[in-house]
């Protein structure tokens, strides 16, 4: 088990150095100068040369790869160039609002979901099945901008219910939690119903429907373990989408998070932020695919024992 | 009385006429087709007595499966409905209860308790994800109320009775970890585990090898004496019915074409259905006082194909293929799936290659056209060695030798015609040029008896006989040598089996074709082969004559092996199949545990048998 960790760890180190030579040169690539923009306008061309090599930013462009990630290995992220602040302590501030924001969506759109697809699949076919199936691809389909802005003039302008934006208490979560939630929601929802409606074909469902058990026993104790084997691995990819999708609704919603930050970031051009925020997004990654996996194993004893 | 039960099962009389345990009166069943549904059984009529066994026999879509789903109404869950007709059953209380007019709830109280029933496929019929324990307690709590503990003990008790070896230990597994014999037994444990008063079993041995069969069939029997249950048998081997059946149904699409008393029914079939069911059937032995093969035709004459002292068209020396076992990086055993195996085939002449699942027998033909690559030994392909084949030798090999698969279904691609499957080793070889291909293509549509626009269509449109027939018109395409037959009947119907058996034998009169025949069915090996090799964990443990190796076999495998054929003559129903027990061991190998091998020793004229220990046995 240990030994298989470490395989697996030591197996995300190529990917992880992938990752950090295309964010360093797709960072790069982006059209502006974080030199000037940082030395104001009026600053003569011999002051913007000065602050260009204290950021960091002479030299070809592959020392600077290097220097940054050798810097980046030993745990100094740099400085912000827009703040002046560590990039950590930047980082750092932002990362819990995410993460939250994050673990609440995929918690609850997760059990809905799934509930939701396994609740179709046993009515398949039928008007509720259809109804939910509706309202599904309507999650998917809305732009979460779109809906956020929606859900805030709704609650927030006309009823007054829910705070336009911020962070602190449960009712900030609501909406921007709904509005980020709701698409993998309704594509879970989809996943599950179509992983049970083909697990209920198989024959071991026959036999524990012979065994005289009744149908709600066997779908929730005998399909749906079979059926979320697949869906536990949706549900990881299902987690990058989120925080992909994080950056739209915080900036809806004010939410102080990465997403918000990164969009500064970019438009600032403010690399040691931008670059340090997307290994950071690597490096989650990896790590819930790696939980992906172990959940997986979990779930699957024929993977597990051997 | 009890006693004389348990040891001759097979004499157990019929409980006495009137004590109906299930009366299935003017049944139709339908289920849903493209255009709304389809009639699949009509107005059916079936008895089951307490004690009785009843076979259902049919050939596929005949409704015989249906009708069991009937029975149990798990019919309903298929989207199927009872049109008309009635299903009587009579309760352990003694209540008659019409199935059809009850709801799932009573249904539920039924299934598992009163009505048990074993499926066709052991490898998908139990969860995956549930420990054995469980998958059998579960019914034990359900019905007879018991607690955790006494359901466990009681599941254990089971597995003792149905000869799981090691009973405690297999409750803790997961049905992947078990062999396909294994996961019947425990199909079996489970489905008598609230003693019902009816059994249903659904092709139970159809999956399984014939050595597993005869034990699992003997185990149906005595367990049926010992509970006095009735015995619905659903089979389409005509075989296993002589074996275990005291009254039979024939079912032809839906209808039930003719029942009777077993002994009566083989002895005077009434109905043309029946009569040609039971001639398609091959029965072993019944070349027992010829040399040569013959096919199923009418008057068929002896296969004399073999031209005495002809260089042989391929002769595969010590090959042997094995397969690395990992687990992490690290090497941890191997299969060793073809051990030193070698054979000549003859011009004109069929060596039947025969074993059960695992034995290495369609690795070594996938060996042999370099579909896996052998790790050592020489295969020869008309005196040339091909074991390091240059481009030239291997365009020559898959020209001269032609392999047909087991399932049609699968060995023709969907998106293409017939005709451009059939035409494609054509070009691929060079043989003919523009219209010549497609003229090559019709009478080769042709030598295997199918019409030349059959050449338009796709394999959808074709039956699993006709597809059949296609793949054979492809593998004779390229004009080979010697033809490989993968298990190439075993997937088809009786009857057309029969056909395609006699066909592949008319294309050897023609062509002089060799051919390897894989099989597992040794009823059919018996009627096409002039040789026959026997395979036992990756090794040939006997080979010699068809007529030597069958009529006299030396070793003890070959032995087991024609001992279990069930045989489709009631007369010669045997009180008990004198059976084997216990499990085939693995091929599978620690590194340092290398089998033994040793040449075949000579017992007769070509006859040569292994005096070594293979598995155990000599």
């Amino acid at each position: 088990m240990l030994s298989y960790l470490l395989r697996r760890l030591a197996g995300s180190l190529p990917v992880l150095l992938a990752v950090s030579i295309f964010v360093f040169g797709f960072v790069h690539a982006l059209p502006g100068d974080p030199a000037r923009l940082q030395a104001g306008p009026e600053a003569s061309p011999a002051e913007i040369e000065a602050i260009r090599a204290d950021m960091g930013l002479d030299g070809p462009i592959w020392s600077q790869y290097l220097r940054w990630a050798g810097h980046t290995v030993q745990g100094q992220l740099g400085v912000s160039t827009k703040t002046r602040q560590p990039v950590a302590q930047v980082i750092g501030e932002r990362f819990w609002p995410t993460m939250w924001l994050t673990l609440v969506s995929m918690v609850w759109s997760t059990v809905l979901g799934v509930g939701l697809g396994v609740f179709s699949a046993l009515r398949r076919g039928s008007a509720a099945d259809q109804a939910s199936m509706v309202v599904a691809i309507s999650g998917v389909s809305f732009p979460s901008f779109w809906l956020g802005l929606l859900l805030i003039d709704l609650f927030s302008v006309q009823l007054g219910w829910l705070p336009t934006g911020g962070y602190g208490t449960w009712q900030h979560y609501v909406m921007p939690s709904f509005t980020l939630g709701i698409g993998v929601a309704a594509v879970m929802a989809r996943f599950t119903r179509s992983a049970f409606v083909e697990v209920a074909r198989e024959d071991f469902v026959r036999t524990a429907r012979m065994k005289g058990l009744s149908r709600s026993v066997v779908a929730w104790k005998h399909t749906l373990r079979n059926a979320l084997i697949p869906v536990i691995t949706l549900t990881g990819l299902q987690f990058g989408f989120l925080l992909g999708g994080a950056i739209v609704v915080e900036t809806v919603f004010s939410w102080p998070g990465l997403g918000r930050l990164l969009v500064d970031s970019v438009s600032f051009r403010d690399y040691p932020v931008i670059q340090a925020e997307i290994m950071l997004f690597s490096v989650e990654f990896l790590l819930i695919n790696l939980g992906v996996d172990l959940l997986y194993a979990a779930a699957n004893p024929e993977i597990r024992l051997s | 009385m009890a006693e004389t039960v348990t040891q001759h099962p097979a004499l157990t009389m019929p409980a006495s006429a009137g004590a109906d345990l299930l009366r299935v009166q003017g049944l139709s069943l339908a289920m849903p087709g493209a255009d709304g549904p389809v009639t699949v059984v009509q107005e059916l009529d079936l008895a089951v007595r307490a004690g009785e066994t009843v076979a259902l026999v049919g050939e596929s879509g005949s409704g015989k499966s249906v009708t069991a789903l009937a029975i149990t109404r798990l019919l309903d869950d298929t989207g199927g409905r009872i049109t008309a007709g009635r299903i009587d059953f009579t309760t352990r209380d003694g209540a008659r209860l019409d199935l059809v007019a009850l709801d799932d709830a009573a249904m539920r109280r039924l299934r598992g308790a009163e009505i048990g029933m074993v499926f066709q496929e052991p490898m998908t019929s139990l969860n995956p994800v549930m420990r054995v324990d469980e998958q059998i307690a579960e019914a034990i709590r359900l019905h007879r109320g018991m607690d955790d503990a006494a359901a466990l003990a009681e599941a254990k008790r089971l597995l003792d009775r149905v000869r799981v070896a090691d009973a405690p230990r297999q409750l803790q597994r997961f049905p992947f970890e078990l062999s396909g014999g294994m996961r019947q037994r425990v199909m079996i444990a489970l489905a008598i585990s609230c003693r019902p008063r009816l059994l249903i079993a659904d092709e139970p041995t159809t999956a399984l090898d014939v050595t597993v069969q005869a034990q699992v069939l003997r185990l149906l029997r005595e367990l049926q004496a010992e509970y006095g249950m009735g015995l619905l048998f659903i089979t389409h081997d005509m075989g296993v019915v002589a074996e275990i059946a005291d009254r039979v149904a024939v079912l032809q699409r839906g209808r039930c074409v003719e029942q009777n008393e077993t002994a009566a029914l083989f002895a005077a079939p009434s109905h043309a259905y029946t009569r040609m069911l039971l001639d398609a059937v091959p029965m072993l032995g019944a070349l027992a006082d010829e040399a040569l093969p013959r096919s199923f035709a009418k008057d068929s004459l002896p296969q004399d194909t073999v031209t005495p002292g002809a260089a042989p068209v391929l002769e595969v020396r010590g090959i042997a293929t094995r397969f690395p076992v990992r687990r992490g990086l690290r090497l941890r055993g191997r299969v060793h799936a073809v051990e030193q195996v070698s054979f000549a085939v003859r011009p004109g002449e069929t060596l039947g290659l025969v074993g059960e699942s695992g034995c290495g027998k369609s690795t070594t033909g996938r060996s042999i056209v370099r579909l896996e690559l052998p790790d050592e030994g020489q295969v020869l392909l008309e005196g040339t060695d091909i074991s390091r084949p240059s481009g030239a030798d291997l365009a020559r090999l898959h020209r001269e030798i032609q392999v047909v698969f087991q399932d049609p279904y699968a060995a023709l691609n969907p998106r293409l015609t017939l005709g451009y499957s059939i035409a494609e080793p054509i070009r691929t070889h060079g043989l003919a040029k523009g219209d010549a291909i497609e003229a090559r293509v019709r009478s080769l549509l042709a030598d295997v008896g199918l019409p030349a626009e059959f050449a338009q269509r796709y394999p959808h449109e074709l039956s699993g006989g006709q597809r059949q027939r296609v793949c054979i018109a492809r593998a004779l395409a390229s004009e080979p040598k010697l033809i490989i037959a993968d298990e190439a009947v075993a997937a088809l119907d009786v009857s057309i089996r029969a056909q395609v058996v006699n066909l592949l034998m008319d294309l050897q009169r023609r062509h002089r074709l060799a051919m390897l025949f894989i099989s597992h069915d040794m009823a059919v090996v018996e009627r096409v082969s002039h040789r026959v090799a026997v395979m036992y964990l990756g090794q040939i443990v006997e080979i010699g004559p068809r007529q030597a190796v069958m009529q006299t076999p030396q070793h003890a495998y070959t032995q087991r092996l024609l001992a279990a054929v069930p045989i489709p003559d009631p007369a010669r129903r045997r009180a008990l199949p004198p059976v084997a027990e216990g499990e085939v061991p693995s091929p599978m190998r620690r590194l340092e545990d290398a089998p033994i091998v040793a040449p075949l020793v000579r017992v007769g004229p070509d006859h040569f048998v292994a005096r070594h220990s293979v598995g155990g046995l000599y």
